[in-house]
Parts: C-alpha cells; sequence; structure tokens
C-alpha cells in the first residue's frame, strides 16, 4: 500500500508532521512505518502539547530516586525500602466498553509497576462521570466498578481508596484514572534502559492479537457520534495471565538476568522496544516472524500496533535465555527471543525475510514534534454578592440533610465493597478514610495514599485549583498520620488545540508546580490526557493526584471515627465563610460562579506539620480534614464513623452559622483530643501561631447545634449511606 | 504441627494463609500445583484466589491440577483438609464436599465483615471454640452455596453445616445472608468432618490492626485441636 498525505491523516497526523516525517527519513514511509511514527507521534505518546509545561513541574526531592520519564516514579521510604508509584488514565477506553476499559487500566498501571521490580501493594481509583440524571451514568458507573474489581480482585492486589464524582461535563467523556503502589528493595529496581551490543530482545507474556490497534491514537482524539464503531481499539483484559506475568517477571528478576524491561502499553511493540532503545542509545531488530501471534496472517502494521494486554519486552544478558524461559514456561507463559540490541541507532523489522521498516530511532523521539500551543490566561472570577438573608431562611438540619446525601459527598460503600480491599493482609485503613493505609509487610512502617481532584476550583480558577487539589491530598495524608513524601499526577483536559483548554492545562500545572514545591512534595509520575471532549463539549478540567506518604510506626496510624464521651473537638485553621464554589453554593443556591477558596500555602505547610507533631506526641484520638461541604459535614462524617455524636458549641467569633458551618475554606482540620490535653495543644498550636477554635465536644448519638436542632447519628448515617445504593438499584 | 498450603496458578490468599499459620505456630510448606507428592502434613489448606482465572467455573480447573490427587488421598484417609473461598470452590468441584457455590445474589463481588454461626463443634475445626458467634471476612463473587432439597436433608440430617452468616447475636435470617447462599450456609464439611469449606477468610482477621482479631480465636483453637 502506497502511502500518501490523505492516509497519514487518517492516522491521526496532521499535514506539517507528514511532511516533516519525509524529510527526517529523506523518503516517503511504507505503511508500517506510518503506522509507527502515527502510534509514537500521537498525543497520548509524544506529549507533544504538554512536554513543554510538564518540565516546570516540580520534581525533585531529597527522598525521590526516580522522577518522571521512567515507567514508574520511584521514591525512598527508608531501611532500604523503596516505594515505586503511578496514575494513569483510561478515560477514551472506559467510556467506549466501560468494563474491559476500565479494567485494563488498572492492568496497565499495575504493569508499569511491577516492571520496576516492585510487587503491587494497593490500587487506588479516581472515576468521574456524568450527571447522575444523564441516561448513560449508570451503566457506565456499573461496568467501570465491575471492570476495576474484576482486575484488581483477580490479581489479588488490595483497592484500598479512591474518589467518585458526579459532574455534566462527564456526560459524554467519563474519566478513569488508576493509580498503583509497590514495594521493591532499593537495589532491585529495574529500568528500562537497554544497554550492550547483540542482547536478546526477549517477548513474553500473552499472545499478540489484532485488539487495541491504534488506541493510542484514539485516546488522541475527541468523540463523535461515531464512537461505538471505536469499541475494536478498546483492549481486552486477562487479569490471570497478569497474575502469572507479575510472578514470572519477579522471579526472573530475583537473579540477574535482565539488562531492561518495559511493559508495551500503549503503542504495544512500537512504543516499548523504541524507548527501551532510545534511552540505551541503541537500535533494535526485531523479526516479527517470531512474535508469538494469538491471530492467523497478522501483518507487520498489525503486530506492530496492537495493544494486546499482558505483554513484556525484555532485553537479558547474553546466554540467559534457557533461565529465563524456564520460568516463563513454569508459568505457562509464552517466551520468544524477538531480536537482538544493534549499534545502528535504528529500529528495523523484519518479516518473512524482508526488512519491512528501517527508522532511526531519534526521529521517533526526540525529534517528535512538540507544540507551545496558544493558550489563555483566566482571571479570577469577582466573589458573589450572595444576599445574606438567604442564609436566615435555610434551615440546618435540611441544608445539611441535602448536602449528605448529594452524589459527591454520600458515601461510596456501594463502590469499594465491591473492591477487595483486605487482600495482603495488610490494609490497616479501608476505602471511606482520609487516606487508605497499608502495612510495609513484616515491618513497623506504613504507607498511606490518597487520590482526589476538585474540577469545579479548577475551573473556575485553575491556578488556584490546581494548588488545592495538591493541598488536599497533602491534609488527607496528614490526617492519618502520614508524613506526605510525593505525588503522581494524571492530568485529565480537553483539547490542547482550544485557547481555553490548553489555559487551564498550563495554569493548573503551575498551581501544581507552586504548590509541590512549596509543600516540598514532588511529582515523581504522571500521565496526561487530553481531547476529553465530545461534541466540541471539553470536560472541565480535572487534575488527579495521587499523594503518597509513609506512617514510621503504624500503631500510630489516625482514623477520623470519633473515640470517646467528653472528648473535645477543635478546629484547626481558619474559618473565613467562603461560600463561592462549594457545594452549598452549587446545590442549595444554585450559584456556580465566583473564585474557589483561596489557598495559602504558609499556611498549609504550618497547620499540616503542626499537626504531624501533635499525632506524634500522642495527642490526636481522631482526625479529619474539612473539605466539601465544611465543617459541618466533617462532623457528621466523624460522628457516623465512630457512632457517637457531638454537643457543638455557637461560633464565637461574627460570622454567620451558615457560612461557619457550610464554608470551604481551605487548610483545616478537625481533631479530637482528650480534655486534659487542652492546655498543652493549645500551647503548641499557639506557639506555631496555628489558628483553632473549640467546636464542641463528643457525646452519645446525637448531634446537638442547638436547642431546636438535633440529630441522631441514625439519620445521619441514612442520609450518607442510602443515596448511591438507592441510585444503583 | 506441620501444614500445607498449595499455590494454583492465580491463587492469590496463598501468602496471607502462610502467614496466618505461622503466625500460630504451624510449620507452613507452600506447595505447587504441578508437584505429585504433598509433604507430611497434619493440614492441608487450599486457599482463596481465582485458580486459573476463574473463567471456567469457579475452581473447576483447579480441582483437576496433579496435586488434587494427592490431596483427594489424603481427605479420604482421615487427613485435615480446609478450603477457604477458592478453596471452598475448589473442594466442591473436586467433590470432597458436596453442593455447588453459585454467583452471588446482586451479582456483584463482596468484600466486608461478617458474623458467622458456628453449629457443630464436634470436629478438629471448631472443638473447644469457647465462642459461637465469630466476625470473620468475605472476599467473593460466587459464594452462594446451592444444594438440591435431597442434599440438603442429607446434610442437615449429618450435621454437616459448619457455620452460618448471622447478625452478631446469632441469629441467621435473609436480610443478614450477604450472597443468597441456601439456609445462609457459609461453610460445610464431608460426612467424616474432617473436610471444611467456608467462604469467609479466618486468615483476615488475625490483627487488631486488620479488620478484626477473631481469625486468631479460630486458629489458635485449630492448632490445639491438632496438637
Amino acid at each position: 500500500m502506497l502511502v500518501n498525505e490523505k492516509i497519514a491523516i487518517e492516522h491521526g497526523l496532521k499535514s506539517d508532521e507528514y511532511k516533516k516525517i519525509c524529510k527526517l527519513l529523506k523518503r516517503t514511509p511504507n505503511i508500517t512505518e506510518l503506522g509507527i511514527f502515527s502510534a509514537m507521534w500521537n498525543e497520548h505518546c509524544s506529549y507533544k502539547s504538554s512536554r513543554i509545561h510538564l518540565k516546570k513541574l516540580h520534581t525533585k526531592g531529597k527522598k525521590v530516586i526516580q522522577g518522571p520519564g521512567e515507567n514508574a516514579g520511584v521514591i525512598d521510604i527508608e531501611d532500604g525500602d523503596a516505594l515505586v508509584f503511578k496514575i494513569e488514565s483510561h478515560n477514551h477506553p472506559s467510556f467506549i466498553e466501560p468494563y474491559q476499559g476500565a479494567a485494563t487500566g488498572v492492568g496497565g498501571i499495575m504493569r508499569d509497576v511491577f516492571t520496576m521490580g516492585a510487587r503491587p501493594i494497593a490500587n487506588l481509583n479516581s472515576i468521574h462521570f456524568g450527571s447522575t440524571q444523564h441516561k448513560k451514568t449508570k451503566n457506565l458507573l456499573r461496568g467501570v466498578v465491575h471492570g476495576i474489581g474484576g482486575y484488581g480482585n483477580c490479581m489479588g492486589v488490595p483497592t484500598i481508596a479512591g474518589q467518585t464524582s458526579f459532574d455534566r461535563s462527564y456526560n459524554g467523556n467519563i474519566l478513569v484514572n488508576a493509580m498503583t503502589l509497590g514495594l521493591v528493595k532499593k537495589d532491585k529496581i529495574f529500568y528500562s534502559k537497554a544497554a550492550g551490543l547483540n542482547k536478546p530482545v526477549i517477548y513474553v507474556g500473552s499472545k499478540t492479537g489484532r485488539d487495541g490497534i491504534h488506541g493510542a491514537s484514539m485516546a488522541s482524539a475527541s468523540f463523535d457520534e461515531k464512537i461505538e464503531e471505536k469499541k475494536p481499539t478498546v483492549q481486552v483484559g486477562d487479569p490471570f495471565t497478569e497474575k502469572l506475568l507479575l510472578e514470572a517477571c519477579l522471579e526472573l528478576m530475583s537473579g540477574d538476568s535482565i539488562i531492561a524491561i518495559q511493559d508495551m502499553g500503549a503503542a504495544g511493540l512500537t512504543s516499548s522496544s523504541i524507548e527501551m532503545a532510545s534511552k540505551g542509545n541503541l537500535g533494535i531488530e526485531i523479526n516479527l516472524n517470531k512474535v508469538p501471534c494469538r491471530e492467523t496472517k497478522m501483518t507487520p502494521y498489525e503486530i506492530m500496533l496492537s495493544e494486546s494486554q499482558e505483554r513484556m519486552l525484555i532485553v537479558l544478558e547474553s546466554g540467559k535465555e534457557e533461565i529465563a524461559k524456564k520460568i516463563f514456561d513454569k508459568w505457562n507463559l509464552d517466551f520468544a527471543v524477538i531480536g537482538k540490541t544493534t549499534n545502528t541507532k535504528n529500529i528495523e523489522l523484519f518479516f518473512d525475510n524482508e526488512q519491512v521498516a528501517n527508522i532511526p530511532v531519534n526521529t521517533l523521539v526526540e525529534n517528535s514534534p512538540m507544540y507551545d500551543r496558544k493558550w489563555k490566561k483566566s482571571k479570577l472570577p469577582k466573589k458573589n454578592k450572595i444576599n445574606k438573608t438567604i442564609f436566615k431562611s435555610l434551615k440546618i438540619k435540611d441544608t445539611l440533610k441535602k448536602i449528605l446525601s448529594s452524589p459527591n459527598v454520600c458515601s461510596k460503600e456501594w463502590i469499594w465493597q465491591q473492591y477487595d480491599h483486605t487482600v495482603m493482609g495488610d490494609t490497616i485503613q479501608k476505602p471511606g478514610g482520609d487516606s487508605g493505609v497499608v502495612r510495609v509487610h513484616k515491618t513497623d512502617k506504613a504507607i498511606a495514599a490518597t487520590v482526589d481532584s476538585s474540577a469545579t476550583y479548577c475551573w473556575a480558577h485553575p491556578l488556584t485549583g490546581g494548588k488545592q487539589v495538591v493541598c488536599e491530598t497533602w491534609r488527607n495524608l496528614i490526617s492519618v498520620g502520614a508524613k506526605p513524601i510525593a505525588v503522581t499526577n494524571c492530568l485529565n483536559f480537553g483539547s490542547p488545540e482550544k485557547e481555553e483548554n490548553m489555559g487551564e492545562f498550563v495554569e493548573c500545572v503551575q498551581g501544581i508546580s507552586e504548590a509541590c514545591k512549596y509543600l516540598d512534595y514532588p511529582v515523581v509520575s504522571g500521565n496526561v490526557s487530553f481531547y476529553n471532549e465530545t461534541k466540541d463539549i471539553g470536560i472541565k478540567p480535572t487534575p488527579t493526584i495521587g499523594g503518597v506518604g509513609l506512617i514510621k510506626d503504624y500503631k500510630k496510624m489516625i482514623t477520623m471515627d470519633f473515640k470517646e464521651i467528653d472528648n473535645i473537638i477543635l478546629v484547626i485553621g481558619k474559618t473565613e465563610g467562603h461560600i463561592d464554589q462549594s457545594l452549598l453554593s452549587r446545590i442549595i443556591l444554585n450559584e456556580n460562579n465566583g473564585p474557589p477558596p483561596e489557598v495559602n500555602l504558609f499556611n498549609e505547610k504550618n497547620n499540616g506539620l503542626t499537626l504531624l507533631n501533635l499525632i506524634e506526641k500522642n495527642f490526636i484520638k481522631s482526625a479529619h480534614d474539612v473539605s466539601l461541604g465544611g465543617i459541618i459535614t466533617a462532623i457528621s462524617k466523624m460522628c457516623i464513623k465512630g457512632n457517637k455524636g457531638i454537643q457543638i458549641k455557637k461560633p464565637k467569633f461574627l460570622i454567620n452559622e451558615v457560612e461557619y458551618f457550610f464554608a470551604e475554606d481551605q487548610g483545616r482540620y478537625l481533631i479530637e483530643i482528650n480534655p486534659k490535653d487542652l492546655k498543652e495543644v493549645s500551647k503548641i498550636l499557639d506557639k506555631n501561631s496555628v489558628h483553632y477554635d473549640e467546636i464542641g465536644k463528643i457525646i452519645d448519638k446525637e448531634m446537638i447545634i442547638d436547642q431546636k436542632t438535633k440529630l441522631t447519628i441514625d439519620e445521619l448515617k441514612s442520609y450518607n449511606t442510602n443515596w448511591l445504593k438507592s441510585y444503583m438499584v | 504441627m506441620k501444614s500445607s498450603v498449595i499455590t494454583f496458578p492465580g491463587s492469590n490468599c496463598d501468602r496471607d494463609m502462610d502467614v496466618a499459620l505461622t503466625k500460630f505456630g504451624f510449620k507452613n510448606k507452600m506447595v505447587w500445583h504441578n508437584d505429585q507428592e504433598l509433604p507430611k502434613s497434619d493440614l492441608i489448606v487450599l486457599p482463596g484466589g481465582f485458580s486459573y482465572g476463574d473463567y471456567l467455573r469457579c475452581g473447576s480447573m483447579a480441582s483437576k491440577s496433579k496435586i488434587m490427587l494427592s490431596v483427594i488421598n489424603f481427605a479420604k484417609s482421615g487427613g485435615l483438609v480446609m478450603g477457604i473461598c477458592n478453596g471452598f470452590q475448589i473442594l466442591v468441584e473436586a467433590g470432597l464436599v458436596p453442593g455447588v457455590l453459585l454467583r452471588n445474589k446482586y451479582l456483584q463481588f463482596i468484600c466486608k465483615n461478617v458474623h458467622v454461626k458456628v453449629d457443630n463443634k464436634e470436629n478438629s475445626f471448631f472443638k473447644n471454640l469457647d465462642k459461637k458467634v465469630l466476625e470473620f471476612h468475605i472476599a467473593h463473587n460466587e459464594g452462594n452455596y446451592f444444594c438440591t432439597k435431597d442434599q440438603l436433608k442429607e446434610i442437615e440430617d449429618n450435621n454437616q453445616i459448619a457455620i452460618y452468616y448471622c447478625d452478631q447475636n446469632g441469629n441467621t435470617n435473609d436480610q443478614i445472608n450477604p450472597n443468597g447462599s441456601i439456609k445462609n450456609i457459609a461453610g460445610i464439611f464431608n460426612k467424616e468432618k474432617n473436610v471444611l469449606g467456608m467462604m469467609p477468610h479466618p486468615e483476615r482477621m488475625i490483627d487488631e490492626s486488620l479488620s478484626g482479631e477473631d481469625g486468631s480465636i479460630f486458629f489458635k483453637n485449630l492448632l490445639n485441636n491438632i496438637k
């Protein structure tokens, strides 16, 4: 088949990109080569619109062993242990085919982690759906949850935390972001950089089929009404094979046979082979007849672009083929020597004794397009002038009921009960808390992890929103007693070719970077997902941040449930009464404008580190950060979890009660302390200039706000737990 | 006391079971499904997981593994065999305990704490247990126990029902039945009571930092009974 510009455009390449390819090759590419270029140069693989901005992220720190650029990030968690983690999107496939899309998203991210030699110890996810009124939402939610569970449960890796949100902007484009944490010894980390000449290149895992061809290109385009036709581009997952692949790879990794290893994710054999060659500054030669195929008569083009799952590419030390083969035979997995490393710095493909592609590796990687796209700066919206007489007409009880049972606040038990969250026997904080926590097997240490995003804030003001998401994860880690160490980010945006969307991206990234830098909380891995739009309607900007922290003694972990009657509750951080963009504003007042709450990085850091200090000194009995729905929502959750009530004091300063209870000012926590410790705790808070108010004390089974407003814990529970269950029936 | 845990391709609670058995004093060995012979053991455990992906009926492929011939012979000669979750499904498929395990009634995987009532203490697994209701943990998609009327009568006549799903006070009713199991059955013996299959995972309840500690009570008691 002769290649021309029209065919290139059908492959998702732009006209000038095609011209660049011809110029770089000094000839017209053949169809296989064009396929390879289109796979490597699409947005998903090349980061062509985002690269220039991602460079600004804060990625360095004392604990960073490996930052962005590898299969996953790696941080030091002391005692010779390292933690490998990353988050990745699988948005487009999950919208087309929710079960397989979500399942293979989970499978893909786990592969990224064990490729580096780490055993996965926890999964998390952040999933976003359209309006609960939209006809597709229920089925998509059901399918995605089944898919995540289907894959993770079978792998035997606990799903320990997550986030689910609903917003109209995801009606035509849901988000599925999956995160995995893995544990490895610091001196046993594996990388994807090939080294040495004439080293055997090995293919292991599942056979290659025709599934997922052009998956990465599909993920780099917007949707239209013909999305159903794209179903064949969604991969099909096989968690059983991945479980075998995990065990086989870890077994091989315990020896010294592997030089480099790379999983076949997006753009399959193409990107994995090119990445290894590029990092090692080598060439690679592959005989495509040797690739184990599931279907007959597959062409070189199809073999190179297939995104069949559960496959790995390995560069072995010469002479280790037999040792390696024995392990993969034991686990009943395909094993084939398909090529070797060369000094040509080209990728050379052979099929039926003919050369079918010969491309300089650097043209695919370093010379891939990079765009500095036009972007629009967004202004901070003006504050809403809310008529305060409205507040007087609001009944606290009714308002709280509406908020606790609203889709974005209600309990997500229906979801996480479908995920095995206790397998591996180390889950010490289950989903539903501020962070999930797993022990580092057979040690006193534990890892806390959380995943968050605040699309509404990011939409209102991307710079503030970007900062806020980072801070939210920071607070969620602190609330369980963990010292935050690093983050991974999944940047979900609309089309980079639109100035507004690109502006949202640029400014969210800036916000993330500022916050990460200030908090010494570097980004070590991540991924970008653009073109989240259908028929020109883009999603709200949704950067998702996965935060990870360390608890040195797991017995000091904190949970949010109220512990003991008569204990005192303090609010840490100042309540200013910021209502714009809050849940109260959006779902009670029906007001969607105004700026998000301001983020003060000094207060965030100071409040957080002071609270960690109090936890270290054993003063804190329970803690919870204040986020969506404000103080009263946070207190309600602590009551529900602890099955205890609270007698709330009237706020001391002159702020309207509604604003006090429902405002979403940042940098705040609720903490429970024993009355005898109040003096000492106040001293520490004062010394560190941390603002705090005493808000009440724990009582039995009732939330008493004033003489007229009382709620039983059972009432609170029913508001919070019933909505999702009845929605999904 | 010596125990052996069988690892099938796709088992994923084998390590957890090893940790639990070792913690309470068993000398445990891991046995590969493709081995022919069992090490000398006082207890054989088939662990949870998704053997062979459970793409066919759960447990059916694993029940035909090489090692299962030895496990079946061990059981027939009176040796203690315990199957947890997928292990229970394998025991059912191997014909070592009666009945079948269907998909959960609400067609969803369920992971949560449950209470179980121990009815029959005349066996090596529950003898001398001083609690009647234990808090265990379930994590399964196919735990809906089913058998024919005749089988049920036989099972009841022989006192083969090991544990029932119940509330914290030991009441069994439909409301607390998590998966639709007939008669709230969570675990069952063979006729001779030396083979136990159950859906709940005691090995996930062995530490106060985890979901609870009633698994510790179960394992300590089991060890004492075997000694």
